[in-house]
């Protein structure tokens, strides 16, 4: 699709324009679709999604339209949308970029979606992380209702308090109520019963954002873009050893050779690929010989992946993939939320073995034992976070087993402290650690 | 009844169920409290919200930015997730530690600066991110380490 010309529509305009403030955002087209979505039934907007394709941007990839259909009619309770801001997943930075650079078209989307769900109430959970991002959705929301364009629509900004299990959308109504971040068991579904116990739809801020432009030009204009079962754009997120980082919105079946070398510039230095993580650090590892994949969802499922949140990682030569293991493994023994034994006791023994590994104190049967606990985490729990620490983390181990042996065999790591994920600490290491530094001569 | 219960009691206002305005009251709090949340800080939320102190305690024990201990004056979290780390994440925090003599989770004997990781900020094309006092430096190298500890001590 090189010779294509690029859509965009979720940052549509965002190159040209600063489009932060309302006035501009309206001289480049902006609120129109919610004044032609206010002159429709709300079905009939539902229609235009489920034509569209469009499925969520968060990562889970349920197609929009018919969650909001599943939304329980009639129950005699308010009916609540909830906008997932709470973007957390390692390697991804996109629901950040579409905040500060184009809040009003989240906004817009969000009492586009308010009217077609029949919701007077809208919150939008943002990690506790991005104040900047907050203040700016904060401005934003002040001059849209000045403009009076809210309809009597209300809608608060929530921001969270660092607690990466609040994307998962329970944890985050639990804490949306005001309780520790804890996953629901489901069901019942959150279109039931969900915020306040009332049927609530929860969508990512990208989702959110791109139904304006479907309102405006149709489900099936949306639908003509990207390929079969992956309609549209998607805001990738390219991060790691590649020249030119950053969000880049592509259609979808692009392939991840043209976002690594066409679009990110290749690997600095001529260093050579080693491995590509998709989508967010939840999914398992394509090797250097994989990335002529399509990036669309079954393009990766056929890669034995997944689309994720559409982060890629790109990898170099120069990491340890026992030090990459251990690095993501910690990541999810520190955020588990403790409610489930195989997520909880299972990520601290996928550290341990890692570690262990590493260090040149493990044997073989230890690379089975490490995907025997990967296994008995799988599936287990009543989230996916579990399955997010053990589906990468047996990639590696299957993928790159040579590696992992040679660390047993050679009773330690072969990259000899050369390996560019050497010591780095992670926040879990922090309560172990002594609090003076030992600084180096 | 106290400037904060007041403030958060309107905060509360927002949501159909006080309790749901917890998080918002404890940044909050801690904003008033020095950047930490001491015993009395919490016994003020509960009362704003109607719940016992134990619980706002329990809410604030979950979340990684709210701290129930004494922090420093200012707040350095150097973020060592992957797409950090692969570009050079832990010579950033090597490059703290030498300029404060604090390893990550302590604090300068002064008490003016506080050390720690963090795992994934959500600045990850635009790496190392380091976040000082909330606010996103990116891409931040070991070579600007020290500029920015002297810009924390004012000099």
């Amino acid at each position: 699709m090189g010779s294509r010309e690029r859509v965009t529509v979720v940052l549509a305009g965002t190159d040209e324009h600063d489009l932060t403030k309302l006035a501009a955002y309206r001289k480049a087209g902006g609120f129109k679709s919610l004044a032609k979505a206010r002159k429709m039934q709300p079905q009939a907007i539902i229609e235009e999604l489920l034509t569209s394709g469009l499925r969520g941007r968060g990562g889970a990839g349920f197609p929009m339209g018919r969650k909001a259909s599943f939304l329980a009619k009639e129950t005699g309770k308010p009916v609540y949308l909830v906008v997932n801001a709470d973007e957390s997943e390692p390697g991804t930075f996109k629901d950040r970029e579409i905040m500060f650079r184009v809040p009003h078209r989240l906004l817009e989307g969000c009492l586009i979606t308010a009217h077609a769900i029949e919701s007077g109430n809208v919150f939008i959970y943002l990690r506790g992380e991005y104040t900047h991002e907050f203040e700016v959705l904060r401005a934003a929301l002040d001059e849209v209702r000045e403009a009076r364009l809210l309809g009597g629509v209300t809608v608060v900004l929530h921001r969270g308090a660092g607690a990466y299990i609040c994307g998962e959308e329970t944890a985050l109504l639990e804490s949306l109520e005001g309780k520790r971040g804890q996953p629901r068991s489901k069901p019942p579904f959150p279109a039931v019963q969900g915020l306040y116990a009332s049927p609530t739809l929860i969508n990512n801020v990208e989702t959110i954002a791109t139904v304006p432009a479907i309102v405006e030009r149709g489900g099936a204009w949306y639908a003509s873009l990207g390929v079969e079962n992956s309609a549209g754009t998607r805001v990738f997120s390219l991060s790691g050893n590649v020249v030119n980082g950053g969000n880049y919105e592509l259609e979808l079946g692009t392939s991840l050779y043209e976002l690594i070398y066409r679009i990110g510039g290749g690997i600095p230095e001529g260093r050579k690929l080693k491995a590509v993580i998709p989508g967010g650090s939840s999914v398992p590892v394509l090797s250097a010989g994989e990335i002529q994949y399509p990036l669309d969802f079954d393009s990766m499922a056929e890669a034995g992946t997944m689309l994720g949140s559409g982060a890629v990682i790109v990898i170099d030569e120069r990491c340890c993939m026992v030090q990459l293991g251990l690095r993501v493994a910690q990541f999810y023994q520190h955020e588990s939320c403790g409610k489930c034994t195989p997520c909880r006791e299972g990520t601290r023994w996928m550290v341990q073995l890692l570690r262990a590994i590493e260090d040149g104190r493990a044997e073989h049967s230890e690379l089975d034992l490490l995907l025997d606990v990967c296994d008995r985490i799988l599936g287990k729990c009543l989230c996916p976070l579990g399955d997010a620490a053990a589906m990468p983390v047996a990639s590696y181990v299957t993928k790159f087993r040579d590696e992992y042996r040679q660390h047993i065999d050679e009773g330690g790591c072969p990259f000899g402290g050369e390996s560019s994920l050497q010591g780095v600490i992670a926040p879990i290491d922090q309560h172990t650690l002594s609090p003076v530094a030992e600084v180096p001569a | 009844m106290t400037k904060l219960v007041q403030e958060i009691r309107e905060i509360a206002g927002q949501y159909p169920d006080a309790r749901s305005a917890i998080l918002p009251a404890l940044h909050l709090a801690q904003k008033r409290n020095d950047g930490w949340l001491p015993p009395q800080a919490l016994e003020e939320v509960g009362t704003a919200l109607g719940v016992t102190p134990a619980y706002c305690q329990a809410v604030a024990s979950f979340y990684d930015m709210l701290h129930l201990a004494p922090v420093g004056r200012h707040l350095v979290e150097v973020c060592t997730n992957i797409s950090c780390a692969l570009v050079g994440a832990q010579q950033v925090v090597e490059a703290f530690q030498r300029e404060l003599g604090v390893r990550p989770g302590g604090t300068t004997e002064d008490g003016q600066v506080t050390l720690k990781t963090m795992e994934c900020a959500g600045g990850c094309g635009w790496a190392p991110v380091v976040v000082v006092d909330h606010g996103y430096r990116e891409p931040v190298t070991a070579e600007a380490v020290p500029g920015i500890v002297r810009e924390l001590r004012g000099g």
